[in-house]
């Protein structure tokens, strides 16, 4: 059942034959190939960057785990150059219905608007990403990624790291600028700079099956509260890819993991639900979960991202997603600090950035599971009651809280520069840029994130055109829109941005908006360029 | 302060008659059930959260105020 779906080969490295006194020094050693690793190590090196990937299995697919990617992940893979093999496996969905026992009690769409490129999620099993993203490392030789190397230990010095790394040919040492430990939940490299991890545990249990079959459920999120077939409690059926579908079923507290996790018991649970058994298994999992996070993410010279820095509970997808857009904010701060061209303080930022996202996902996710399983008489008391005003009343139906998918965080950032000009509606400083159509001609690019990434991922102004030059300063990427340029303004790009003729917004390299000018100035651009870098 | 505490029913014997009816006959359980349900109404209904707070701030302190007399009254 629990089929490893990918194998890695260990291979000696000639790093290892190095005395430890001598190791090798890395600008950039990364522990630990999920999808946070695996996509910071490309990032970086599409940037430039040479990057050491550490991992200490030789293998993926334990079971497809995390399967929602957003919106937001899928512009990041993009730029990575996997979005479409993601997309093309996937299965894409934006409905979710949340049902109250047997009958709906309402549905919502996470992206009922066209004119973006990517759809609002796709599921994915966890395993596929990692698979992709391993065969873009391959593409790249600035990433030379090592399994089975267990890093075992760290000593902090103060302009680099030095890791003990353990290997089927013994130990050997590295030197790194910069360690990010993308190690996950357990993260080893977090206890070994004895950092805490403190927040909140639930007591309720949650049963994960996937299970093979061919069913004709659309392709939507479906959530049960007290459904005929599990009295009293809640469930999840999600749609994957090759026939698979994701149940989550909530277990009573006192359950015994080891007992409920047997096949036999966990087929007539399905079976109810389903009404059927012509159903496989394909991974079965018992879980409880814990919202904490650490208190600082930067530890010396080590960074922690993903779930090794913030832990969510699953409900809303705020797990992969959360640790994918760490990658983002982190891979681009990183290049421009090893490269010089910012100050180190640049690294704060990312801390504080991703550390506000996490306390917002953490809330969320943490609300989704209290509605969920409820801790007291009176809050179950509650739950009931907005679970029947949620029959006849649209206020009832926005409280019920089967979970709240994951959403950019929109940064209050020293990044970013504070609006002068009066503005209606459009990306704020600090929020993530919205795609829209831009241009209709041949070999163009059809989105605004596309332009982005033929901009090159930098510093890059978004321009409408009024007629006049922009005058950008060197070194930005510029995407013209507008007038006789190079692409066409449809109609809804400049609505999304509140655009008027000669406005322009200076996007930063993972895409968040840096600051937007009516009238952009260059000295104006240039000082919200430093700022977004952190040189000020 | 954006929470009312001034009178603003013109008739408040009759508010509080129409809540005290909704409960009559009812269990304490049922009584509760209401109770909550009626909160989430009106919460909604006023559609402001600082209000909400107060109101909450409001009726703590004054369940506080009211064990301490209680407390008080016993010694």
């Amino acid at each position: 059942m629990q089929q490893s779906k990918t194998q890695f080969g260990y291979r000696r490295h000639p790093d290892q034959e190095r005395a430890g006194g001598n190791a090798a020094e890395h600008p950039v050693v990364v522990v630990g190939a999920g999808p946070v690793g695996l996509s910071l190590a490309i990032d970086l090196a599409q940037r430039g960057q040479r990057v050491v990937l550490l991992d200490d299995a030789d293998r993926i697919g334990e079971g497809s785990r995390a399967i929602c990617f957003s919106k937001r992940s899928l512009e990041f893979w993009d730029r990575l150059g996997v979005g479409d093999r993601m997309v093309d496996k996937g299965v894409v969905w934006s409905v979710g219905k949340i049902f109250h026992g047997a009958s709906q009690l309402y549905q919502f769409n996470l992206l009922p608007e066209q004119g973006h490129k990517r759809p609002a999620f796709i599921n994915l099993q966890q395993f596929y990403a990692e698979a992709y993203l391993v065969d873009r490392v391959r593409e790249l030789p600035a990433i030379d990624l090592r399994w089975r190397n267990k890093v075992t230990g760290i000593e902090q010095r103060n302009d680099h790291a030095v890791l003990n790394v353990e290997t089927p040919d013994g130990p050997y040492r590295l030197r790194a600028k910069y360690v990010v430990a993308c190690d996950g939940a357990r993260s080893s490299l977090r206890q070994m700079v004895g950092a805490d991890f403190a927040g909140q545990a639930f007591e309720d249990q949650f049963l994960i099956a996937d299970v093979r079959m061919t069913a004709e459920f659309p392709t939507e999120r479906w959530f049960w509260f007290d459904p005929p077939f599990h009295a009293g409690r809640s469930a999840l059926l999600h749609r994957q890819p090759d026939d698979i579908w994701r149940i989550d079923l909530q277990l009573n507290r006192y359950a015994d993991p080891t007992v409920e996790k047997l096949p036999e018991n966990v087929r007539p649970r399905i079976a109810r639900m389903l009404g059927h058994e012509q159903f496989e298994f394909e991974w079965i999992s018992l879980y409880k979960f814990q919202c904490r996070r650490m208190d600082k993410f930067i530890h010396g010279r080590v960074i922690f991202a993903g779930d090794a820095a913030h832990q969510v509970s699953p409900f809303g997808a705020r797990g992969a997603n959360s640790g994918l857009e760490d990658a983002e904010n982190l891979a681009w701060k990183l290049d421009r600090v090893l490269k010089g061209t910012s100050p180190e303080q640049l690294l704060e930022s990312y801390a504080i950035e991703r550390s506000s996202a996490a306390d917002e996902n953490i809330r969320e996710s943490t609300r989704s599971t209290d509605f969920m399983a409820p801790s007291s008489h009176q809050e179950a008391r509650l739950r009931k009651a907005v679970l029947a005003l949620a029959r006849d009343t649209d206020f009832g139906k926005r409280m019920v809280n089967g979970g709240r998918l994951s959403v950019p965080s929109v940064y209050e950032t020293p990044l970013s520069t504070a609006d002068v000009d009066d503005w209606h509606g459009g990306p704020r400083p600090g929020a993530s840029m919205l795609d829209a159509p831009i241009a209709a001609r041949e070999g163009s690019a059809a989105f605004l994130t596309e332009a982005f990434i033929r901009a090159g991922m930098q510093f890059t102004l978004l321009a409408f055109a009024n007629g006049a030059a922009v005058d950008a300063p060197e070194g930005l990427g510029v995407i013209r829109v507008g007038g006789n340029d190079d692409s066409d303004s449809p109609e809804l790009l400049g609505v999304r941005y509140d655009a008027s003729p000669g406005s322009a917004y200076l996007l930063r390299p993972d895409g968040y908006v840096a600051a937007r000018f009516r009238h952009p100035t260059r000295a104006g651009i240039e000082a919200a360029l430093a700022r977004a870098s952190g040189i000020n | 302060m954006a929470l009312s505490t001034s009178s603003n029913f013109a008739s408040p014997d009759d508010a509080f008659r129409a809540v005290v009816e909704a409960h009559r006959g009812l269990s304490d359980e049922q009584s509760a059930d209401l109770d909550v349900a009626l909160v989430l109404i009106l919460a909604n209904h006023i559609g402001d959260l600082d209000v909400l707070r107060e109101a909450i701030e409001l009726a703590k302190r004054r369940m506080t105020d009211a064990g301490h007399q209680q407390q008080q009254q016993q010694q």
